[in-house]
């Protein structure tokens, strides 16, 4: 099983290392790009969200604040368009989480709802400061980035998007890193029972904001990218509450807590919204049609697609071996009394999810693919 | 020195209408645990609501309230019925994703409808100005605050004074020991998220009677509503109005003293403050351990 894992994701590596060879065309790769960066920021934001259980609604800052370090060392250092801003990509990543940490422990002196507003007030905080820091941000003008101007046509995505490919394996890689370690153990303590956890000496704070601070981490490097990738940068189009949402959302749609979710959730959500803002941004049906879709997702399927299939998936199993377990007791205590069969199947229902208990590798809920 | 003293009459006044809006999600969350991120946009719905009234039926803005408020509270209801109610578990989480899809819904229709062009309510008050010791108030910041006031009182005597106000603050304060007392939660949470969003249309009549609005407007107001209300304390009326005046008045002052532009970000200043001293916020109760 595990041989199979390996080989499932070092095959879909290999797709997405493909992929733009195969689908050349640039209005694809583009929707690509934009699909892996925000893939990254959901990974990265899984980490605080999906582990300790802390809904931040304002990472997106952070995105913001990794987009304008990149613009920002770009003017002052006078680096051309090229290779090298993609080199900057880990010291704007850096800078984001230096700014999360001050932010982070103030947010997470609260908890569950009280935090959620925090972090949206405090991603309008340094929305409005992109505004009005006109010596640092321009304001309202915006920054441009260097044009790479050696590249052209059909190569103009191939860096962005193995950049961006690099970045998402990364996250994947911590993400699944914290998620077997005593760290990760912790978070998920801390989102079952907070006190209970400090309690049994989990180091609540510190890791609550390790957390916080690994998932500023990966929405600065993503933005750096998305900045040079899209050349210029305004304050209403990098801090957008749009992108707040649209992350939450991914994870929310392929699994809270899951590795794999968010991934899954970006596949679906971000082409997605990319061909209806193409398709309808004119006319303004993107906005009720994205909203309609995102009802339906949250009424339906409230838990996120992977989980439940995991659910089916038990559901499935459950179902099988009980029937052969109640096979098995009808052959033996065929002559038993009608009633016994009954309730001995009625007993073995409630014990079943239980009873597959140990073939779960992972704590916590969701399938660990 | 009459610049600043104006400057603070006209942030009580206008604190009063934002009040309004903030007392309304305040309530909501107090009572059903939810934030209702969707405060903003239906603070402008309201708006255009008294809008299309004044303009092809030319009913006046505060009469116009008499229609809308009980057509809002009437949405809220259903709003609350129809993607509230089925949410059974991780409630605050997916209550909030809701919303936002319902925001983003209501925004597109808006946009769709009255196009991205701002407008602005009308009436004689809106223009008419009067003299009081040396500067000129227009009448809707007057006639806006006793509108508030009246409003306001009125929750208060329905929350304070009632038999309906005794379950929804028993509601507050214990949802499965107010159930288990015979409180029909469900009926009073309802009732309750008709309540804020009405409250947020007579909020939004006031808004759109002083600045010019279009549906983007909604991202300023819900930014700022929500500060409010994690100011004061989240769940506590009184502390919603204390930080609604008291935002406003900041604000003012300090677009007098200093620049316009950094109005809002004193506030969020003074806001990160009293996160650090009382992270419940002014009024607000300090949170208990989760069973």
């Amino acid at each position: 099983m595990k041989i199979l894992k390996m080989v499932g994701v070092l095959v879909l590596l290999a797709c997405a290392i493909i992929f733009p060879q195969v689908f050349t065309d640039p209005t694809v790769t583009t929707i690509a790009v934009f699909t892996l960066i925000f893939a990254a920021v959901a990974t990265g934001w899984n980490i605080l969200g999906g582990y300790s259980g802390y809904i931040s609604l304002g990472h997106i800052a952070y995105f913001g604040i990794g987009a304008y370090a990149m613009a920002l060392f770009c003017l002052h250092w006078n680096i051309p368009g090229g290779y090298e801003p993609f080199l900057l990509v880990p010291l704007t990543a850096l800078i984001a989480a230096v700014v999360s940490i001050p932010l982070g422990w103030i947010a997470l002196r609260v908890r569950r709802h009280t935090f959620i507003v925090i972090t949206i007030a405090m991603f309008f905080i340094i929305q409005l400061l992109a505004y009005n820091l006109i010596w640092l941000t321009n304001g309202s003008t915006g920054l441009g980035l260097p044009i790479p101007t050696d590249w052209g046509g059909y190569f103009f995505n191939y860096p962005f998007y193995y950049a961006a490919l690099i970045l998402l394996v990364i996250a994947v890689l911590v993400s699944w890193w914290i998620r077997n370690s005593k760290f990760g153990l912790g978070l998920l303590a801390i989102r079952d029972d907070e006190d209970r956890a400090l309690g049994l000496g989990v180091k609540t704070v510190a890791s609550k904001l390790a957390a916080f601070a690994i998932a500023a981490f990966f929405a600065g490097a993503a933005g750096a990218i998305y900045a040079y990738f899209v050349e210029s940068i305004y304050p209403a189009t990098i801090f957008d509450p749009n992108f707040d949402v649209a992350v939450v959302l991914m994870v929310f749609l392929g699994g809270l807590g899951t590795i794999s979710g968010p991934i899954l959730g970006a596949l679906i959500m971000e082409p997605l919204q990319q061909y209806l803002n193409l398709q309808y941004g004119e006319n303004g049906y993107n906005l009720i049609i994205l909203g309609g879709i995102f009802l339906l997702v949250m009424l339906i399927l409230p838990r996120g697609i992977l989980p439940t299939l995991g659910d089916l998936w038990r559901k499935y199993r459950a179902m099988r071996e009980q029937d052969t377990a109640v096979q098995a007791e009808e052959g033996m205590v065929i002559t038993a009394l009608p009633g016994r069969v009954g309730r001995s199947t009625a007993g073995r229902d409630e014990s079943a999810p239980t009873a597959i208990a140990p073939n779960q590798n992972e704590p916590g809920e969701g399938i660990n693919v | 020195m009459g610049l600043i003293i104006e400057a603070i009459v006209t942030g009580i006044l206008t604190g009063g209408v934002y009040a309004l809006m903030s007392s309304g999600l305040t309530l909501i969350f107090g009572v059903m645990d939810i934030i209702n991120i969707a405060q903003g946009i239906l603070v402008i719905l309201g708006a255009y609501l008294s809008f299309v009234l004044q303009q092809h039926f030319h009913i006046d803005l505060f009469l116009g309230l008499l229609i809308t408020m009980p057509v809002m509270f009437g949405f809220g209801v259903l709003l609350e019925f129809v993607f509230i109610r089925p949410l059974k578990r991780d409630r605050t989480m997916l209550s909030l994703l809701v919303m936002y899809g319902l925001a983003l819904v209501i925004e597109g229709v808006l946009n769709l409808i009255f196009s991205a062009d701002l407008v602005q309510l009308q009436g004689w008050y809106t223009t008419a100005s009067f003299n009081v010791g040396g500067f000129y108030l227009s009448y809707i910041y007057v006639f806006g605050f006793l509108l508030a006031v009246v409003l306001l009182a009125g929750l208060y005597w329905l929350v304070y004074r009632t038999k309906f106000g005794f379950s929804l603050r028993a509601s507050m304060q214990n949802r499965v020991a107010a159930e288990l007392i015979g409180i029909d939660v469900e009926r009073i949470s309802a009732i309750t998220f008709g309540i804020g969003i009405a409250l947020a249309a007579a909020g939004g009549m006031a808004f759109g009677a002083t600045n010019a609005f279009d549906a983007a407007s909604s991202y300023d107001l819900i930014s700022r509503v929500l500060a409010i209300i994690i100011f004061g304390g989240m769940g506590s009326l009184s502390g919603a109005l204390i930080a609604s005046v008291g935002m406003l008045v900041v604000e003012d002052v300090t677009s007098v003293v200093w620049s316009p532009v950094w109005a809002s970000t004193v506030f969020f200043i003074l806001l990160v403050i009293i996160l650090v001293v009382r992270p419940q916020g002014l009024l607000g109760q300090a949170e208990v351990r989760k069973q």
